[in-house]
């Protein structure tokens, strides 16, 4: 019964797929009722809904076969905050009424599950969310993007002019470790398609950037912070290891450029006044990659893994964090670790949850 | 360092010892002679001194060491850490010496070790909801291999291997620096010690997004409580909210602390380490970041890996600097003493407990060490070394045991004073000093009831060490000297009249006359207060009254039966150990009976007494001139002693208590080369407030009688009760 929705509801984002049926008969088409019709024309129709909600259009997945069915996966998402005014919509809109299976994953699914019930007469099938990360993130690299290659990696990512992002063949995955990074961070340890653990996570993740960088340049968007973010010089508020030891700190084998202390410079009265926004940014964005990068490392070490898939939306639109964590994997772990990141990068949690539905129908 | 100078030196001290000597009595009236004679000298000791002093008053501490540099053949000085760069020209012209910069992490690690190897209770652990929250852990014999997280500016994790051997295994940039200036940009806060008070009295729950936030409750599948945090500062994530300083500076504290200690339990894993030491000036006697790191290492360890702290962190680099100076005359060939009475201890810092100490730990703080005569080792009969603790009683733990000990100490302070005093007649200033040591004593006294920790977990035998270090300090080495002296004189002149009492009595008759006079002998104890009240009042208190006011049998802990039954069935033990306790009656009216009738069952002793003076306790050379009367008079002790069958040894130590991981190397060889398979610990300091507990890994004898009714009470007795506890190890 369509129709068919994944629903990932975040600390701070809530993730929405839908599957457009494109192989609608004309049977069906007559049978289909008004409120299904509109919903659909609502979705397809639209790039942008209410004042935050935003189709990426980019990461549409077309003629895709799902249960047997011919169609394009769209892939939406709008602020956590709004989700009071999204359930509102849904019962003006009488979602209740086409009776059909709410699949919903994300703390989300747990907190807001009352208003679903009581704002929209809505019974929500919740769903774990590492299950539903896992079963996407395998989904999805499977079926590729639209002909191209989910899975990507970067090509001498510790050098900047011959630095290249290329596809990678994520065929035999296993094992792989699978670093999310939403607003908190989570690590999973995945040996087969069931076999997974959760070895650790950390509170430093994209809600850490975001927010320290709403208090230090009073910024409103994470577009913005990553805007101010690319134009900034994290060394200025940085301390390297050049700054306490003059060059390279030998005895340790510590290169001259690297962090030393993530804003040890801004200990310094004078120097806390001579720093733009854009640099506090850039600090920021640098060190809370750099620390998940490093934990993401032992994790790796000590699971005895060496491929880490790195996905959530705190690598939207953030090329610097990528590159980073390439490098920094790749640096400190003299080659041995390669860092993997896939293209449809939050929604797989929202993917993972419509699969569910698919397989309990 | 980036604002204290941590000064290390080493001195030679010049104090008076007692000394005791042997009178030549041929031909004189010995009746009427003391027994031996009785000098104070002059002694020169070596002592490492540790000072700090704030950066702002660098020429201060550049005036001290002038002043103090009496050795014209120095022509370097060793620097460490940020400041040998920043102070190099003006040490250099000020003093006249070369600096030489040594690597701040080499340092470091050799003043880890250091201190690991040489300081009891060096090290603890913070226990946020206790009653004191240091835990003071056992000196593990071997101290290797370790991980030294260092909370500087940045975070360093090092692993240590062996003495030379230590690898930086991994880091951090979010450390010190990062709390430091990120919360001065965030709350325009410009200290770090100000920023530490902020975050204390903080909600981070206003800014971290928490689980429950997310979940609505907890993550159930995972076992994730609602109250983690799921994201640091994911409430913090909008323009048109303001945020209190406090409520971010906490915050801020959190995710350092949490982010640290995971990395420290990620390298531990893969490094296979279970101790953790944390220091850096992020750390430095912070209760605040004490408890976030330990709580942090406590979470990501699921409880296997414990963040442990070390009470001179401060002063690792400039040890290690020390140490690296040193090399001719190597510092880590010998056994070291914390001085009790010339150290600050550790005070605490929490700003909200004592502001008072907070300052004054800022600006002076020190630490003192003496270099003992002989290395001291553990005594190998120890059954496990790592767990064996001396102390009966943690004071520290124990508020109630604590109350009355301090008050104990407190009311029998004036009298001792008086009795300091008294010990030197002659000297026209002993008044002046003995108020003096009043004084510090009392002092000390008044810190560790505010914080008990201040010296590691507080004892008795701690507070006993105090008290002996601080007599030492103002030069009363010695107040018993003359008490023993006439003390060892009366009870020599009993001496045979007592053996012969005994060898009239039937075998079985004699066993328990022996024990019962061992026992008698112990009540004579100027340490304690009970009996000293009866010996100043009634001089003519002897051997007989004592044993009338022994308890009847059956005693407070009496295993008689069985050590009867073991010396009536077993063979005779080859070598006995005997820690022995007080001077006069009960040397050598209770224990050399004892040691005599050991000796015609063919079994062989070693007699081991203290290094140095404490309380009424036989020293060492006065067990020798004791020994060597009674060979005078007694054919049994005079031949074992010839044929070395009777062996005098030293503890070396000058505590009126006894810790079996701190013993003389001589006497620990002797027992293994004797085979020695009993050990006799004699008198409440040895037997009661240590070792009650000890488990050793041959027979054992503990006895003492209980002088003190406090005491007395908590153990189920009354005053004069006896402990009479015979062990056998089990199999």
């Amino acid at each position: 019964v369509f129709p068919w929705f994944g629903l990932d509801i975040g600390g701070t984002l809530v993730k929405l797929v839908y599957f457009e049926p494109k192989d609608i008969t004309a049977e069906e088409e007559e049978e289909e009722v008004e409120n299904l019709k509109s919903i659909r024309k609502y979705l397809t129709s639209n790039v942008a809904y209410g004042s935050t909600g935003i189709r990426d259009v980019h990461l549409e997945l077309r003629d895709l076969t799902l249960c047997g069915r011919k169609g394009n996966l769209h892939f939406i998402r709008f602020p956590t905050h709004d989700m009071p005014a999204f359930i509102q919509m849904g019962s003006e809109k009488h979602f209740s009424s086409l009776h059909t299976t709410l699949c919903a994953t994300g703390g989300g699914a747990y907190k807001f599950e009352q208003d679903f019930r009581t704002m929209g007469d809505l019974e929500l099938c919740k769903l774990d969310e590492l299950d539903c990360l896992i079963k996407g993130v395998l989904y999805i690299d499977s079926v590729g993007f639209n002909g191209h290659s989910e899975c990507y990696y970067f090509e001498n990512p510790t050098d900047a002019e011959r630095c290249q992002k290329l596809p990678f063949n994520l065929e035999n995955p296993y094992p792989l470790l699978l670093v999310n990074i939403g607003s908190g961070v989570s690590i999973l340890a995945v040996y087969s398609k069931e076999n997974y653990k959760r070895v650790t996570g950390t509170s430093l993740g994209g809600g850490t950037f975001f927010g320290l960088c709403c208090l230090l340049t009073g910024c409103s968007t994470f577009e913005e912070a990553l805007e101010m973010a690319s134009h900034g010089d994290s060394t200025k508020v940085d301390k390297l290891v050049r700054d306490i030891y003059g060059g390279d700190y030998e005895r340790f084998g510590l290169p001259g450029w690297a962090v030393a202390s993530s804003f040890g410079n801004m200990m310094s009265k004078e120097k806390r006044e001579s720093v733009s926004k854009e640099d506090l940014a850039k600090a920021t964005l640098i060190t809370i990659t750099n620390n998940i990068g490093s934990i993401a490392r032992m994790c790796a070490l000590n699971e005895n893994i060496n491929r880490v898939v790195f996905v959530g939306n705190f690598l939207r639109i953030n090329t610097i964090s990528m590159r980073l964590l390439a490098y920094a994997l790749d640096y400190w772990s003299k080659g041995q670790l390669k860092a993997l990141f896939l293209e449809h990068e939050g929604y797989f949690g929202a993917v993972g949850a419509l699969l569910e539905l698919l397989d309990s129908a | 360092g980036g604002s204290l100078t941590k000064l290390a030196y080493y001195s030679t001290v010049q104090h008076k010892v007692a000394r005791v000597r042997s009178f030549d009595h041929s031909g004189k009236d010995i009746e009427n002679e003391p027994l031996y004679e009785i000098s104070v000298q002059e002694e020169i000791t070596a002592r490492l001194h540790f000072i700090k002093f704030e950066n702002t008053y660098i020429e201060t501490c550049l005036d001290f060491i002038k002043d103090h540099l009496v050795n014209t053949e120095t022509k370097v000085i060793k620097a460490t850490g940020g400041g040998a760069y920043k102070f190099k020209d003006l040490i250099e012209k000020k003093l006249g010496l070369k600096v030489d910069k040594e690597d701040v992490m080499t340092c470091l690690i050799k003043g880890c070790n250091f201190v690991l190897r040489n300081i009891p209770h060096e090290v603890f652990a913070y226990q946020r909801d206790s009653d004191t929250e240091f835990r003071f852990q056992t000196n593990h014999p071997n101290i290797f291999p370790y991980l030294l997280v260092n909370i500087g500016s940045g975070v360093s994790i090092v692993k240590v291997e062996t003495e030379d051997k230590f690898e930086w295994i991994g880091g951090s940039s979010i450390g010190g620096g990062t709390f430091w200036g990120l919360g001065a940009l965030l709350t325009k806060t410009k200290k770090f010690d100000e920023l530490l008070q902020l975050a204390s009295k903080g909600q981070h729950t206003n800014v971290d997004m928490l689980v429950k936030d997310v979940y609505g409750g907890a993550y159930q599948t995972l076992g994730l409580s609602g109250n983690l945090i799921a994201s640091s500062f994911g409430k913090s994530t909008t323009a048109d909210k303001e945020f209190s300083k406090e409520d971010m500076a906490k915050s801020l504290l959190h995710m350092i602390s949490n982010d640290i200690g995971q990395l420290a339990c990620l390298y531990a894993k893969l490094h296979n380490l279970d101790k953790i030491y944390f220091g850096g000036f992020f750390i430095r006697g912070h209760p605040v970041t004490m408890r976030t790191i330990t709580y942090s290492i406590n979470f990501f360890s699921k409880g296997e890996v414990q963040a442990l702290f070390l009470r001179h962190e401060g002063y690792l680099g400039a040890i290690g600097a020390f140490l690296k100076g040193a090399e001719q005359d190597n510092p880590n060939q010998y056994s070291w003493g914390e001085n009790y009475a010339g150290s600050s201890g550790l005070m605490s810092t929490s700003p909200d407990v004592y502001p008072m100490q907070r300052t004054r730990s800022g600006t002076f703080d020190m630490l003192e060490m003496d270099r003992l005569e002989r290395p001291l080792v553990n005594l190998p009969l120890l059954k496990d070394p790592s767990t064996y603790i001396p102390d009966t009683v943690d004071l520290t733990d124990d508020a109630m045991a604590r109350k009355y000990w301090l008050t104990c100490f407190e009311e029998a302070l004036d009298g001792v004073a008086k009795r300091a005093a008294a010990s030197q007649p002659d000297s026209g200033d002993a008044l002046e000093r003995a108020e003096k040591f009043r004084q510090k004593y009392w002092n000390k006294l008044q810190t560790l009831r505010q914080q008990p920790f201040a010296y590691g977990t507080l004892t008795v035998r701690s507070l006993l060490d105090t008290r002996e270090h601080c007599l030492n300090e103002f030069n009363f080495p010695d107040p018993y000297s003359k008490v023993k002296q006439k003390e060892n004189g009366i009870a020599l002149k009993c001496f045979q009249s007592v053996i012969e009492s005994l060898d009239s009595l039937g075998w079985e008759e004699r066993q328990f006359a022996l024990v019962k006079g061992l026992l008698a002998g112990n009540v004579f104890d100027w340490g304690a207060k009970a009996v000293s009240d009866v010996l100043e009042s009634e001089p003519q208190f002897g051997f007989e009254e004592a044993k009338s006011k022994l308890q009847e049998r059956p005693w407070l802990e009496d295993s008689y039966s069985q050590w009867l039954q073991r010396l009536k069935e077993g063979p005779p033990h080859k070598c006995a150990l005997i820690f022995a306790d007080n001077s006069g009656i009960d040397i050598i009216l209770g224990v050399f009976p004892f040691v005599r009738e050991l000796l015609s069952r063919g079994t062989e002793v070693i007699l081991a007494c203290n290094s140095g003076p404490a309380l009424n306790d036989v020293t060492y050379s006065e067990s020798l001139i004791v020994a060597e009367r009674i060979a005078a008079m007694d054919t049994v002790i005079h031949s074992a002693l010839r044929d070395e069958k009777l062996l005098l040894v030293q503890t070396g130590s000058s505590s009126p208590c006894l810790d079996l991981s701190r013993l003389d190397q001589g006497l620990a060889a002797l027992v293994r080369e004797r085979n020695t398979d009993l050990v006799i610990i004699e008198g409440m300091g040895r037997a009661i407030h240590t070792n009650y507990y000890a488990v050793l890994k041959c027979e054992s004898l503990k006895l003492a009688v209980i002088k003190n009714s406090w005491l007395a009470d908590r153990l189920g007795g009354k005053i004069f009760s006896v402990i009479f506890k015979y062990e056998v190890p089990c199999q």
